[in-house]
């Protein structure tokens, strides 16, 4: 048996410190090689488009520009991608795979897709050379809104399906209608939960070099999942999975997108090293990673929940709609990940949960940190903050009234879970969380006395307590190796990819602790696929748990194999063996014995020494593959201060006790969870992704898209608690994603304390000081996502010279600022050229199309306006109505000004005073224009 | 094709350099690029992450807003420079006992605008230490570990014999 | 993202930057501190053919305090104004809106001139200008000239500065005897461009009503905007916590027209104009009674 743990559960530092903070840490984007090529993508501006042309020969003759690759130069290369999770066996579940591909073809669906590669000389010409492509495309209309999509007669994002439903799962526990029937009252509430990009502060990158001699592909891939991706890579490029070597070298941090996606440019980079014989490497800018690396994004939650009159649940209602982006390669992790967290610490006895997923003309929605389990925590711990609040309990007392008591476990709440596994809680004590958090962040005193005191003094403080579980260590399986070298040092290799969990040293300290060697002496190797051949990834908070338990089954098959080489060597029984500190010594007799190392090489027999069955080395390999996933909890609580004049918000305390089982190092799981809150804070008030309605994303950039800084997080308090999981020896839960997941919640609850006096209801997250600010005024949220211009202008002349003004291609020319030319290409139709440019962006050349409609003259048209250029392109669509005037004909106009490209991903705080500023100087060219004429 | 190169010389962590490199290469790519040095990391090429920040004249600035060429004659620091005489510097020490480093990724420039903190400030608040480090995002730690790393190096550069406060080691229950 | 090839000049003298900048009229862009300029290079965005850095024009940088005011060369770095004693007494308001700006690196490098070159409606120092009626002294073939900083901005990102001219230095007034300053700015995040903001300065008369108001508005505008309705409120009065809201009204009410984006409708930016001029004011004349 393994001696009681010596490092587990201690502050070990880490090991791959040394080379992190030297500068020295190998990234993807710093892998060099001889005679490396360099990669871009020209990428669709547009949602929706249908491919009709593209012109990439100037491209090709750029001096430095080695090759340029479209869907039609793929050849059979061209596939769509594989589904990477098959939905589980959920009875009378509706799926429908539509799986990315790696070039556009016939038509774009979301901004961001490739449609070229470009393979140059350097980063430098491969952009160049974007700008010489040519395209010819057909804008469709962009299915955005979830509702929306699923109306009749939207456009659809796949033809081949009648509907833009991507998925149809319902699951039940109970019966619910019977326990609404029951109830004392039933609540009842819509809620929106957003959520954001995943901002790894390393974007993607993948180099890739084929050895044609020794007939290999390395693979450096920012991949959470090395091992699925060489498995996947040998299939499509017809190699044996031995041909290729996966490496996951350090990756800056993953948070879920960089999971096994087959990434196009994941695939195209490799085939085009092998096409080319030469290295080549694709490093993802901050622009792309918005818009081509995958987000997680909303759910609108139409849930109910029905409670007896002592505020015990009886049942929960959940119907929602989910946002699958452009493609579903990721199968219904998100989705499921929120029915089923929904039901979090409590007692539910029934329970009606139904999703609808809906491919929407936006970027793939896949696991981002909390995987949607934020979504279902969201809507649960509001409906009990409501249900408290109508049946006039305290917050904390309906959570303890409902929590599943210690002696409840293992638990099982009837619903199929993402690992295709029941739902089953393995162990937990929830109530003495709640009150752990209730006494740190001084609950009680808060309520009755602090907040009462300062809200006399007109200071608008709240408090929020909100519990969560969180459903970790899923399977299928991972493995470890463990090896004792002639050195004595020991090698750890294992098949999940590291992005900064401390891997390096939490399965060294688990090895350690059974091997009873320093620390220091482990060395781990993760995310090489020639170091460990079979595995899963890094993902689901599940690295420690299944990754771990194998490095420590594995170690504990090492150490039987050194007391069996030790009992040969040393010529004793094994329980007259100890092992510590690197070697094997006999009871009662310290000096004598031998080290690990001399027994390695002992255990390596020389010719003769070899009998049937020996096997050589201090070494083993070993799996575990748990049945179903372990569920870890905690409770997070904030107070916060809102200005209800500014609408800003400050999180003044933040506590967390968390329970993830056994700690294996509570400084590196401090670190998880506190920077997990940081995201979860970023989810809360900071970040969204704002699309408009031709699904264009409007802060494509860290100028826009927030994520929160030193200044923004508060110093967050943790407390552990541990309840050991059964299911693995050690004990183990994950940790990974709990810090988000709970954020949200408690942030509402906290902001809606503070502004009782108000009467603010939160159903939405993520807030912002803007929303609040509508909430607070209680006015109907205006459209965030479109600018419109709407106003009046008087012209100095009668009505019907005015209208024949505005259909005049010479004076339209003028009134359109920067026009080059303008002609009229048919009735209404008028075709040009303009030169915009602003501030600092030099100004470029657009083309210009006009188009009146609807035209009853002299009175009112339609306009569209339509410019296109290098950064991108802009669509006005305006109403202009005439009327007599007392100083001649006054002009209404009401337009919507939308933009793509570049200036739409960084341009938008500029676009109102932009669009204002030219519409001004076009009415008053055109009255010039007027004046002169008359 | 190749654009006529520029030759710049300058001081480059502590030694001196000649470089030559196309003229609008930022000093991000020259140090990554031209001069090997890959601690230096891409974030945004905006000037809104501070991944990729230097010590420039040992002032912090972000070198994908720097062009190589604005170096000639100056001195750059980078992470690679930060050690001296086989010896960590003390925030790096610092980093590695608190566990401020996850990923990794970010924190060659946290070191970089501490370190340029702490030659100006060597007594900073904490809440001069989150104005310092404002303009660098991290993703992984949420920052605390930082500010309680860059707090323990900046006691020890003052000579004090400084450890860990009780809650940073062992939390808060 | 990757900055296109661009010429590159590094003029040691302003006449020499001048001479370059007369060579390439209009494809020629001159680089500050270069921290707004390059990453719209990067972006592509901006795609000078000519650059002309004047990183290396000893004359345009320097604090000079002088009877009259504070000369700020235009290429004095923001981080050096920031930590300047002189600054700090002559021009407090100058020091307060300072660490508003982005982050340590961003001012490290930015330049003041380049700044107010720049011409960025939401960028502080503008309206800091504009509040402390500066002027800036601005050079070219033409010869030298003086504007007034409130002349100097005409709209989105445009100024009287003509593209073969150069912003050299910036000159602001003594502060009057019994007067105060104030900034204050709401921004999603420390260093972020600014949802609204506020420069004010207030010089009181003998009897402690306000003689003189100067209040500029930032990211409600084109450009800075000075709030002359709220001036006009408040000169005269006593300075009461009414007069205050008063001005504050007619600031949010009359004085602009703010612009709408994804971080704040134009009702928000009303609604925070109100809430900031009025707390700038306060403050301001809190520090104009104690001085």
């Amino acid at each position: 048996m393994a001696p009681p743990p010596r490092l587990v559960g201690k502050r070990v530092l880490r090991n791959e410190d040394a080379r992190l903070l030297t500068g020295r840490a190998l990234f993807v984007d710093d892998v060099r090689l001889e005679g490396m090529l360099h990669v871009a993508f020209l990428r669709s501006e547009h949602a929706h488009a249908r491919l009709k042309r593209i012109d990439v020969s100037a491209a090709r003759r750029r001096p430095g520009v080695v090759a340029v690759y479209t869907a039609a130069d793929l050849g059979d290369y061209w596939r769509p991608g594989p589904l990477l999770v098959p939905p589980p066996p959920i009875p009378g579940l509706e799926f429908h795979a539509c799986t990315q591909v790696p070039l556009v073809k016939d038509k774009s669906r979301h901004v961001g897709e490739p449609i070229a590669m470009v393979v140059a000389e350097s980063r430098y010409v491969a952009e160049d050379a974007l700008a010489d492509i040519t395209l010819d495309v057909e804008p469709l209309a962009a299915v955005v809104d979830l509702e929306a999509a699923l109306s009749r007669g939207a456009p659809l994002v796949h033809e081949q399906l009648k509907s833009n439903r991507a998925a149809h799962v319902i699951q039940k526990k109970g019966d619910y209608d019977a326990a609404r029937a029951a109830a004392h009252k039933v609540i009842t509430r819509r809620f929106l939960y957003d959520r954001g990009i995943s901002a790894a502060i390393e974007n993607r990158a993948v180099a890739a070099r084929w050895d044609a001699r020794a007939e290999e592909l390395t693979v450096w891939d920012t991949t959470q999942a090395p091992i699925p991706i060489r498995n996947g890579l040998a299939a499509m490029l017809g190699l044996l999975e031995s041909q290729v070597r996966v490496i996951a070298p350090f990756v800056g941090g993953g948070f879920g997108p960089k999971i096994m996606m087959f990434y196009p440019e994941e695939v195209l980079v490799p085939w085009a090293a092998m096409r080319l014989g030469r290295p080549v490497k694709w490093t993802e800018d901050r622009r792309e990673n918005f818009t081509a690396t995958t987000q997680e994004r909303g759910q609108v939650h139409d849930a109910e929940l029905a409670v007896a009159k002592d505020g015990k649940i009886l049942g929960v209602k959940d119907v929602f709609l989910h946002d699958s982006g452009a493609y579903d390669s990721y199968g219904l992790t998100v989705p499921i990940n929120s029915q089923c967290t929904l039901l979090g610490p409590y007692d539910v006895p029934n329970y009606y949960t139904e999703f609808t997923a809906v491919f929407t003309n936006k970027t793939l929605v896949t696991p981002v940190r909390g995987a949607g389990r934020q979504h279902g925590v969201f809507v649960m711990e509001r409906l009990l903050d409501f249900a408290a609040r109508a049946l006039g309990l305290d917050r904390l007392e309906i959570r303890r009234r409902n929590y599943l008591p210690p002696g409840a476990f293992p638990f099982n709440n009837e619903i199929i879970f993402q690992d295709s596994a029941p739902l089953v809680y393995d162990s937990g004590d929830y109530a003495p969380a709640l009150e752990d958090a209730a006494r740190m962040i001084g609950y009680e005193k808060f309520v009755r006395e602090e907040q009462p005191r300062l809200r006399v003094a007109g200071r608008h403080v709240g408090v929020g307590v909100v519990s969560y579980i969180e459903g970790t260590g899923i399977g299928p399986y991972e493995g470890a190796r463990v090896t004792i070298e002639p050195s004595g040092r020991v090698r750890v290799a294992t098949g999940v990819g590291t992005q900064g969990q401390g891997h390096f040293t939490a399965f060294a300290q688990i090895v350690a602790d059974v091997l009873d060697v320093p620390v220091e002496g482990v060395h781990v190797v993760t995310g090489d696929t020639r170091e460990f051949n079979w595995g899963t990834g890094t993902f689901a908070s599940r690295g420690a748990v299944v990754a771990g338990t194998a490095c420590h089954a594995a170690a504990v098959a090492v150490r039987d194999k050194i007391v069996a080489v030790a009992t040969r060597v040393l010529n004793q029984p094994p329980e007259k063996l100890e092992l510590a500190g690197g070697r094997v010594t006999v009871k009662g007799a310290k000096d004598d014995g031998i080290s690990y190392g001399a027994l390695a090489t002992r255990a390596n027999p020389l010719r003769g020494a070899v009998k049937p069955g020996t096997e050589p080395g201090l070494e083993a390999t070993a799996y575990y593959g748990p049945d179903r996933g372990s569920t870890a909890s905690g409770v997070h609580a904030m107070i916060v201060e809102v200005d209800p004049e500014t609408a800003m918000v400050e999180i003044q305390r933040y506590v967390v006790v968390h329970d993830c089982g056994k700690l294996i190092n509570p400084m590196i799981v401090e670190g998880q969870i506190q920077g997990g809150v940081a995201h979860g804070i970023g989810n809360a008030f900071y970040e969204q992704l704002v699309y408009d309605d031709t699904g264009q994303l409007q802060n494509a950039s860290f100028m826009d898209y927030l994520l929160p800084t030193a200044t923004d997080v508060p110093r967050v308090e943790i407390a552990h608690r541990e309840t050991p999981s059964p299911l693995n020896p050690i004990g183990l839960k994950g940790v990974g994603e709990a810090g988000c997941i709970p954020t949200g919640a408690a942030f509402a609850q906290a902001v809606e304390d503070a502004l009782a006096d108000f009467g603010v209801e939160i159903t939405e997250i993520p807030l912002s000081p803007d929303k609040l600010f509508d909430l607070l005024k209680k006015t109907r949220p205006k459209k965030r996502n479109v600018v419109v211009l709407e106003g009046s202008f008087v012209f100095a002349g009668p009505r019907a010279a005015v209208w024949d003004l505005l259909q005049d291609p010479a004076v339209l020319g003028t009134a359109l600022p920067g026009a080059m030319r303008l002609e009229r290409t048919g009735d209404g139709h008028y075709d040009g050229l303009m030169k915009v440019g602003i501030g600092p962006v030099t100004a470029a050349e657009f083309s210009v199309r006009i188009t009146l409609r609807d035209r009853e003259p002299p009175a009112r048209y339609g306009m569209i306006v339509e410019g296109k250029g290098s950064f991108g392109f802009t669509r006005g669509t305006a109403q202009v109505a005439l009327a007599d005037h007392k100083s001649g004909t006054e002009m209404t106009y009401r337009a919507e000004v939308q933009v793509g490209g570049t200036i739409a991903g960084v341009g938008q705080r500029l676009l109102d005073s932009v669009a204002r500023r030219m519409t001004k100087q076009g009415l008053e060219a055109l009255n010039k224009a007027l004046a002169a004429r008359l | 094709m190749p654009d006529p190169k520029a030759t710049i010389s300058f001081e480059l962590n502590g030694e001196p350099a000649t470089l030559a490199f196309a003229p609008h290469k930022t000093l991000l790519e020259v140090l990554r690029e031209d001069a090997g040095l890959t601690g230096t990391k891409h974030g945004c090429e905006l000037g809104e992450c501070g991944t990729c920040t230097v010590l420039l004249d040992g002032t912090p600035v972000l070198s994908c807003l720097l062009l190589g060429l604005a170096c000639a004659g100056h001195r750059v620091t980078t992470v690679e420079g930060m050690a001296a005489g086989g010896r960590l510097h003390p925030l790096q020490d610092a980093f590695a006992e608190l566990g401020a480093a996850q990923c990794g990724y970010c924190t060659p420039a946290f070191l970089l605008a501490a370190q340029a903190l702490l030659a100006v400030e060597p007594r900073p608040s904490r809440a001069a230490i989150k104005q310092a480090l404002a303009g660098n995002l991290c993703r992984c730690t949420g920052y605390l570990k930082i500010y309680e790393a860059v707090e323990l190096a900046a006691a020890r550069l003052r000579g004090e014999d400084a450890t860990p406060a009780r809650e940073t080691l062992y939390g808060h229950a | 993202m990757k900055p296109a090839p661009f010429e590159y000049h590094r003029p040691g003298t302003v006449e020499e930057a001048l001479a370059v900048l007369a060579r390439h009229s209009g494809d020629a862009k001159p680089l500050a501190g270069g921290q707004s300029l390059i990453p719209a290079m990067n972006f592509r965005l901006a795609r000078p053919a000519v650059l002309v850095d004047l990183n290396r024009i000893p004359a345009l940088a320097g604090i000079r305090g002088s009877a009259d005011g504070l000369r700020i060369g235009a290429m004095t770095r923001q981080r050096a104004v920031e930590r300047d004693a002189t600054v700090a007494r002559d021009a407090p308001l100058v020091a307060e809106a300072l660490p508003h700006i982005a982050h340590p690196q961003i001012r490290t490098r930015g330049t003041v001139g380049g700044s107010l070159a720049h011409a960025d409606p939401a960028a502080e120092l503008p309206a800091v200008m504009v509040a402390l009626d500066a002027t800036f002294d601005l050079v070219g073939p033409r010869g030298r000239r003086s504007i007034a900083a409130t002349e100097f901005y005409t709209g989105l990102f445009t100024t009287a500065l003509a593209p073969d001219e150069l912003l050299v230095e910036i000159a602001i007034p003594r502060p009057a005897p019994r007067s105060g300053s104030a900034f204050v700015e709401v921004a999603r995040r420390h260093g972020d461009y600014a949802l609204a903001g506020v420069a004010a300065v207030v010089a009181l008369d003998d009897a402690g009503r306000c003689r003189a108001a100067r209040i500029a508005l930032l990211s409600v505008g084109d450009g800075p905007v000075l709030a002359r309705k709220a001036a006009q409120a408040i000169t005269g009065e006593s300075l009461t916590a009414e007069a205050i809201k008063g001005a504050a009204d007619a600031a949010a009410s009359q004085d602009i027209d703010p612009p709408g984006d994804i971080h704040a409708s134009a009702a928000y930016r009303r609604q925070l104009v109100g809430v900031l001029v009025r707390r700038a004011l306060q403050r301001a004349c809190e520090r104009a009674r104690s001085h």
